[in-house]
């Protein structure tokens, strides 16, 4: 047994902890008020005001209207505070800031796979290095699971057909426990393991060590090349979806009106099910690669348009995204839309 | 009870329990009175039921490991343990036992306004709990009681379509006596009595009425939709043909949040009438409670997101449900402060139902002030589907829910039976019910807190002092519940006889003899006051002194 006493408090070992346990404790603090108060007064008053014989008949009280609205108004103000400062911190939970690094993970009943961008590969384990920023993107291959680590104060639910994102900056080297949060079967309370905050140096050795795999990036490179998407994917006159070089992070016109940021779900969302969102100027020609593709290779095609093109420089003479290209099929008679449909 | 010899001097009048004593009397009654009792004989089951599944996971729970049972026992342990305690214990207990007994008799009136119906809606209900206690004793069910899909739909191995339909069938019982209720409030109130002169235990069952009669079919709907994904494979919640896990969710919520107030509403009203009959004093603040209720039940029905801070809903959706559901908040606090300020220069008297109003203006409390916690969005993050939010909702839904369901048991239990109870047993219970369901459940917010993951099997080895202080309070609490059912079937053969109005209380169904004659009123009362006038309460109305010591 770790401690003789309960503890109280978890581990508190990222920048957001801090946070959450003061908010936490202003929380704790307004109910632990209101309920001595009004216990305190029940109890007072049921005292005070106790029965002494059974003929007493007490004279009725009319409330004032003034105390109505003071109990109606003093804690809806007090919701107001806790509703502010709780959107603040959700938004700062789930926006990782710009220069995190990323790391993939999928669950699946009952583990949970983890990616590093190194090509770093672990199984219910979380390696991250201290002070540095990372960011989790979330799926799943089953059902709907949760990644949770109470010593950072996040959790996220992993859903099949969907990516979510959270994040931490870990303050303090150390294990800590992960866990499954969202129920998914019979080893739910198995699906989890340890978090390891370690030193950068340490960090960047473990990723050499004997977890050390290709990078998702050149895995998803390779895959590109196999499933022929350069075929469409490329500027010049055989193009037939956007060019995705320097894509990454950008705004895109969709078809149909309205823009969206080509960030991680949404490049997900094209790959897995292109029609979702097509972007102005082009056909929804794309086929839908999610029965052939695993979650592993879906995320490493998005690390190669994320990582490798997303920092390639845009071709010079390519249009800007969401405008229409040069040699666009725009009719469905034209030659090289059947040639498409061939392939 | 009169004894022979005194039979010449008190003519024993005939009574709705009586006056016909066949087995066909009662299966085919059409007296709301008795098929209040057929609920109350059913929901005991039920909770029996699900209570046993408790102990099964709280002994689980007293080592980190997980040796007692295997863990796909575990999973259908507590997951009948939901589905009994919410669709077949709480959501039917108080306002098909109290609220059937009693929303004629408040109102003056003979009988619900569809009588047949009532009947038909306990058959239903008993058809679709058979068939879901059928599902949890025969291979069991194990999704959790909130059955989210991908797991429920395609990978559980368990009985979860004959158990949807069960809920799914129970579901119209709920719909028609939300009807009933409603019908009946329109058009059977006695003479002289006007909404505002309505008792609030009625306006809390109008309210609840609502949300049963808005809110079900959104839940028969869906697992209606749950139940054509399992067995034939449909799409609606599969991402891989185009479904979306998260629709379920946000379908499930519509109706299973505002599921919580029908909970918890109607044991509002009972506590309103407590807490006034035992200070003798009009509910402070009478109008704002019973609009608070109706608020509630609105108000109710724009909260669910939030039990999806943690999914894919989008940021945006999260703050609008977030800010609804603190506006959710602020009627409950109303009723509250006015509960306890209804005790102000009362005469307060510290009778059993008193007792239990008492815990559960404690409990509840506790148990509305953790929603914040979880209201508030960045919280809610670290606090999403662990202990925290078991703690919250039992205090919520057994803390409150429950305790209001006792304490209204133990008010109209002599009108109820005819019988008065022991008063030393009885608040010995009340005690042991406060108590045992502290020691269980508020270890359970420092273990949420912690970060222990709901519906875990076995658990880190730090936290087992805080699960063996739970189960030994569940132990303290599980004594607190069998001892009502001793003393009050006790009282069924040896308890003294029950004025008509043992606690000189003001409601309708107070004048009338205990227990009521079949057609509830000789003649069809007239109400000339609002509701709670204790000055004008006769003083022979007072009960004898020592009348309810057995």
């Amino acid at each position: 047994m770790g401690s003789s006493f309960p503890p109280l408090l978890p581990p508190q070992a990222s920048t957001v902890a801090v946070e959450v346990d003061a908010l936490y404790a202003l929380l704790v603090s307004i109910t632990a008020f209101f309920t001595l108060l009004v216990v305190g007064l029940f109890l007072y008053f049921g005292l005070k005001y106790a029965r002494k014989s059974e003929s007493e008949r007490p004279i009725q009280v009319h409330p004032p209207a003034w105390l109505e609205i003071a109990w109606s108004v003093v804690p809806l103000l007090i919701c107001l505070v806790l509703f502010v400062w709780g959107v603040q911190l959700y938004f700062k939970i789930y926006t990782p800031p710009k220069d995190a690094i990323t790391i993939h993970v999928v669950g699946k009943r009952w583990m949970w796979k983890v990616q590093h961008m190194s090509g770093a590969r672990e199984i219910n384990e979380l390696h991250v290095p201290v002070g540095v920023p990372v960011r989790l993107l979330i799926t799943s291959e089953d059902v709907i699971h949760a990644v949770s680590i109470p010593a950072f104060r996040i959790k996220r639910d992993a859903i099949p057909g969907t990516m979510t994102t959270t994040w931490f900056n870990a303050t303090k080297v150390g294990e800590y426990h992960l866990f499954c949060a969202e129920y998914c079967g019979a080893n739910h309370s198995k699906m989890g393991g340890t978090v390891y905050v370690m030193e950068k140096d340490a960090y960047q050795r473990w990723l050499a060590g004997p977890n050390a795999g290709q990078p998702p990036a050149v895995q998803g490179a390779r895959l590109f090349e196999e499933m022929n998407c350069i075929s469409c994917h490329r500027n010049g006159s055989n193009q037939r979806g956007p060019v995705l070089e320097g894509l990454y992070g950008k705004t895109v016109a969709l078809k149909g009106g309205g823009t969206t940021t080509a960030d991680d779900a949404y490049i997900r969302e094209s790959i897995t099910n292109p029609t979702a969102k097509i972007v102005d100027g082009f056909e929804p020609l794309m086929p839908v690669y999610l029965s052939q593709l695993s979650e592993e290779q879906v995320n490493a095609l998005l690390a190669y348009v994320r990582d490798t093109l997303g920092k390639a420089e845009r071709p010079k003479d390519a249009p800007a995204a969401g405008t229409t290209p040069l040699g666009s099929p725009t009719t469905s008679a034209s030659p090289k839309a059947s040639e498409s449909k061939g392939r | 009870m009169s004894t022979p010899h005194h039979t010449a001097a008190h003519h024993e009048e005939e009574n709705y329990l009586t006056h016909d004593s066949s087995i066909q009397s009662w299966l085919l009654t059409k007296d709301h009175k008795r098929i209040a009792l057929l609920y109350f004989l059913s929901v005991t089951l039920f909770f029996t039921i699900g209570g046993l599944f408790a102990s099964l996971v709280r002994i689980e729970l007293l080592t980190p490991a997980g040796d007692f049972m295997s863990s796909e026992m575990y999973n259908q342990a507590f997951t009948s343990h939901g589905v009994m305690m919410i669709f077949f214990f709480l959501i039917p207990a108080v306002p098909a036992v109290l609220g059937n007994f009693l929303m004629p008799l408040m109102i003056g009136a003979k009988d619900l306004a569809l009588p047949r119906i009532n009947l038909a809606s306990w058959y239903i209900f008993i058809i679709g709990a058979s068939l879901a206690v059928f599902a949890v004793l025969t291979g069991g069910l194990d999704t959790g009681w909130t059955l989210y899909p991908p797991y429920s739909s395609a990978y559980s191995q368990s009985r979860v379509t004959i158990a949807v339909a069960g809920v799914f069938i129970a579901g119209f019982a709920s719909i028609l006596t939300g009807v009933n209720f409603i019908a009946t409030v329109h058009r059977m109130r006695a003479p002289g009595l006007t909404w505002f002169r309505l008792p609030l235990f009625v306006w809390a069952h109008y309210a609840t009425s609502l949300v049963m009669v808005l809110g079900t079919p959104v839940v028969a709907i869906t697992l209606f939709l749950l139940g054509l994904e399992r067995t034939l494979g449909f799409g609606f919640f599969d991402p891989a043909k185009g479904g979306d896990p998260v629709l379920f969710q946000h379908l499930f919520w519509f109706y299973s949040h505002p599921a919580v107030y029908i909970m918890i509403l109607p044991a509002m009203g009972v506590i309103s009438e407590i807490i006034s009959t035992f200070s003798r004093q009009k509910l402070f603040g009478y109008s704002f409670v019973a609009m608070s209720s109706l608020a509630i039940a609105i108000l109710g029905f724009l909260v669910w997101g939030h039990h999806m801070f943690t999914t894919s809903q989008s940021a945006y959706t999260g703050i609008l449900f977030s800010a609804l559901t603190f506006l959710v908040a602020i009627p409950s606090a109303i009723k509250a402060f006015n509960w306890t300020a209804t005790l102000y220069k009362g005469s307060v008297s510290w009778e059993t139902p008193m007792l239990f109003a008492f815990g559960f203006m404690g409990l509840f409390l506790i148990g509305g002030l953790t929603g914040l916690f979880l209201a508030t969005m960045g919280m809610d993050i670290h606090l999403q589907d662990t202990y925290f939010v078991v703690a919250h909702f039992h205090y919520v839904m057994v803390g409150g829910g429950v305790m209001g369901y006792m304490g209204g048991i133990h008010f109209w239990w002599p009108k109820i039976t005819g019988k008065m109870y022991s008063n030393f047993w009885s608040k010995l219970s009340a005690l042991l019910i406060f108590a045992g369901f502290n020691f269980t459940f508020f270890p359970q917010f420092v273990l949420g807190f912690m970060g222990m993951p709901r519906r875990y099997h076995s658990y880190p080895e730090e936290w087992q002092i805080l699960n063996v202080m739970s189960t030994a309070g569940a132990s303290i609490l599980a004594i607190g519940y069998v001892l009502p059912a001793i003393y009050l079937t006790y009282s069924l053969f040896r308890g003294q006889k029950a004025p008509a109005n043992p606690w000189g209380a003001t409601g309708l169904e107070w004048q009338t003899s205990s227990p009521p004659p079949p057609h509830n009123f000789h003649e069809t009362p007239t109400v000339t006051t609002e509701a709670y006038d204790y000055q004008s309460l006769p003083l022979s109305a007072t009960p004898e002194k020592g009348a309810s010591h057995v």
